[in-house]
């Protein structure tokens, strides 16, 4: 099994947003960076199909600043082979030219599997790994939740509204994965004085801005101070008055 | 002229909800763009509600029928909606943010080789360009976009455009397309509990914390989301999500699903900031904690201090008298 894993630094989700003085970006001053949280998923599946194969090599993919090789050493700690670096300073708001430079870093690389988180946590684009998959020309399931593998195709189950898909897909495929297809490994000290010795080249790129322009970074508009309306059980009679006659959401 | 391309999705036979969601963002667009709304919708054959559309603002409803469309088939939709696309020179196509859209939006729109904004809560047309904003961060900042490319492409986030009737007189016309289904196929789907509304599309949403104490004491929950009536989902926190006590297609927060429902009512949820940056675009939002400095007091419309085991019961009677169920 040969797997591809793309990930990307994101801030922790405990973050409190401060917008940058340009208006347009996150003001990064003590903001704790991670490995994006669906993407600890997709490592630890590719760890999991490469052990179950007894054979084959995870490498990791990551388009971002230098500071992204923590973010790579991380999942090499897990158990990863090597990574690289697609080192540029700014991600572009478009989804579609991160696409570009990824699938220009995976294309002839023999893959049997490319793996996504199903989205990154900070720009909430939910789309770079099936744009990947178009520009390959692979088969490709998103937001994958289980997985059974076969030699040369695969079963996966997607959560949708109000039920589960179960789709039959040929391999090799592009796969994002959703919280719940497995439980992340912590990396053990073992693993982690590994990992600073796995290959982490740096590959310079420079990433057009694509059809998306940042106009703002905005904070959330304010919710108005909110009123308790009492305490206990008593007080549930004036709450459905106050829905119902007030707010009318009944 | 047609300017703007409104994909819609159908489940069964029958448009779904989402659908007039859609063609209403679409007509925002083809308002501001001084054009038509063309709305596309794939089946084996008539979809159910597809003469509603004209009512929301569509001019002209496009039903393509053929084999390969009998469920969502994302290689041969993603085919045929970019084909579509490219033929009918639209300035925009949009989809809605769902589990189909998530999956097919961004297809096309490396088909097409354009940008796609995903999760879109606003759109208009400023000075010739269309701008967008859509949350990021969670919920915890917003980012206003203008887009560039033919067409523009964006998927607009379940609950938030409601749907505004804009009668047009309407036309309506099928195409057969012969297209194969594609390498991706989907066997079959496992349907949820009979009636269950998933959380990201239902209008009330209640949700419950660590505060219900063990799994079983979500049936509490479930009790006053049948007091709704059907429309309401029962949602769950990060926390008993991760001790396994609720499915993780349940979670509110930046790790689960992001909702914007009428009503969201937190049940024995704290209010972590990864969880109110889930929930806070809900239009109104009700608190039930025992701890009267629960960070969920401070952005709930009404909030009710104490034991939501006393709390809750007494709530599901008082809205089953107020609903009627």
């Amino acid at each position: 099994m040969k797997i591809a894993v793309c990930i990307k630094r994101v801030p922790d989700s405990e973050t409190r947003v401060k917008i940058a003085p340009d208006g347009k970006s996150l003001d990064e001053a003590g903001v704790k960076f991670v490995l994006n949280p669906y993407d600890e998923f997709a490592v630890e599946e590719a760890l999991r199909r490469k052990e179950q194969a007894g054979a084959g090599e995870v490498v990791i993919v990551c388009l971002g600043p230098a500071a992204a090789q923590e973010t790579i050493r991380s999942a090499l700690a897990m158990g990863a082979d090597r990574g690289v670096l697609l080192q540029t300073d700014r991600i572009p708001a478009d989804g579609f030219e991160v696409a570009k430079a990824l699938a220009a870093e995976l294309k002839d690389g023999g893959w049997d599997l490319i793996l996504f988180g199903k989205m990154a946590i900070d720009d909430y684009n939910h789309q770079v790994g099936p744009m990947v998959a178009e520009l390959l020309g692979l088969a490709c399931v998103t937001a994958v939740a289980h997985l059974e593998l076969a030699p040369g195709t695969g079963t996966a189950e997607r959560e949708i509204e109000g039920g589960i898909e179960v789709v039959e897909f040929p391999l090799p495929a592009v796969l994002t994965t959703e919280k719940g297809l497995n439980e992340p490994r912590y990396p053990a000290l073992k693993g982690i004085m590994a990992a600073k010795k796995k290959p982490l080249p740096t590959k310079p790129v420079a990433l057009p801005p694509g059809g998306i322009e940042v106009l703002a970074l905005l904070p959330p508009a304010e919710r108005k101070d909110g009123r308790i309306v009492g305490e206990g059980p008593d007080a549930v009679a004036e709450l459905v008055r106050l829905l119902r006659e007030d707010a009318k959401v009944l | 002229m047609t300017a703007v391309l409104a994909v819609l999705e159908q489940r069964d036979g029958a448009l779904r909800k989402v659908s007039h969601e859609v063609v209403t963002g679409a007509r925002r667009l083809a308002d501001g763009l001084g054009g038509e709304v063309e709305a596309l919708v794939f089946g084996t054959g008539p979809v159910r509600g597809t003469d509603q559309l004209a009512k929301y603002g569509a001019d002209r409803v496009v039903t393509a029928t053929g084999a390969a469309f009998a469920s969502y088939a994302p290689e041969g939709f993603a085919r045929a909606v970019a084909e579509h696309a490219q033929a009918g020179g639209y300035r925009a196509v949009l989809f809605a943010a769902s589990a189909t859209g998530k999956d097919l939006a961004p297809r096309v729109a490396a088909r097409l080789r354009v940008a796609l904004a995903m999760d879109v809560t606003d759109v208009a047309m400023e000075g010739g360009a269309v701008t967008a904003t859509r949350p990021v961060y969670a919920g915890k900042a917003l980012l206003r976009v203008q887009l560039g490319g033919a067409p523009v492409i964006l998927a607009l986030r379940p609950n938030v455009f409601t749907p505004v009737e804009r009668p047009r007189p309407g036309a309506a016309a099928t195409v057969a397309l012969d297209l194969p289904a594609g390498r991706v196929i989907v066997k079959h789907v496992k349907a949820a509990a009979a009636g269950a509304v998933d959380v990201a599309e239902a209008p009330i949403v209640i949700s419950g914390g660590r505060g219900l104490k063990e799994p079983a004491n979500f049936k509490l929950l479930e009790e006053l989301a049948r007091a709704f009536g059907g429309s309401a989902a029962v949602g769950a926190s990060r926390a008993v999500v991760d001790a396994g006590w609720r499915p993780h297609a349940d979670q509110v927060g930046q790790t689960g699903k992001t909702v914007s429902p009428t009503l969201y009512v937190a049940v024995g949820i704290s209010g972590a900031i990864q969880h109110l940056a889930g929930m806070r675009t809900s239009k109104v939002i009700v608190a039930i904690n025992k701890d009267k400095d629960a960070p969920i007091f401070k952005i709930c419309d009404y909030g009710i201090v104490g034991d939501l085991f006393e709390i809750v019961p007494r709530l599901t009677e008082e809205i089953k008298k107020a609903v009627g169920h």
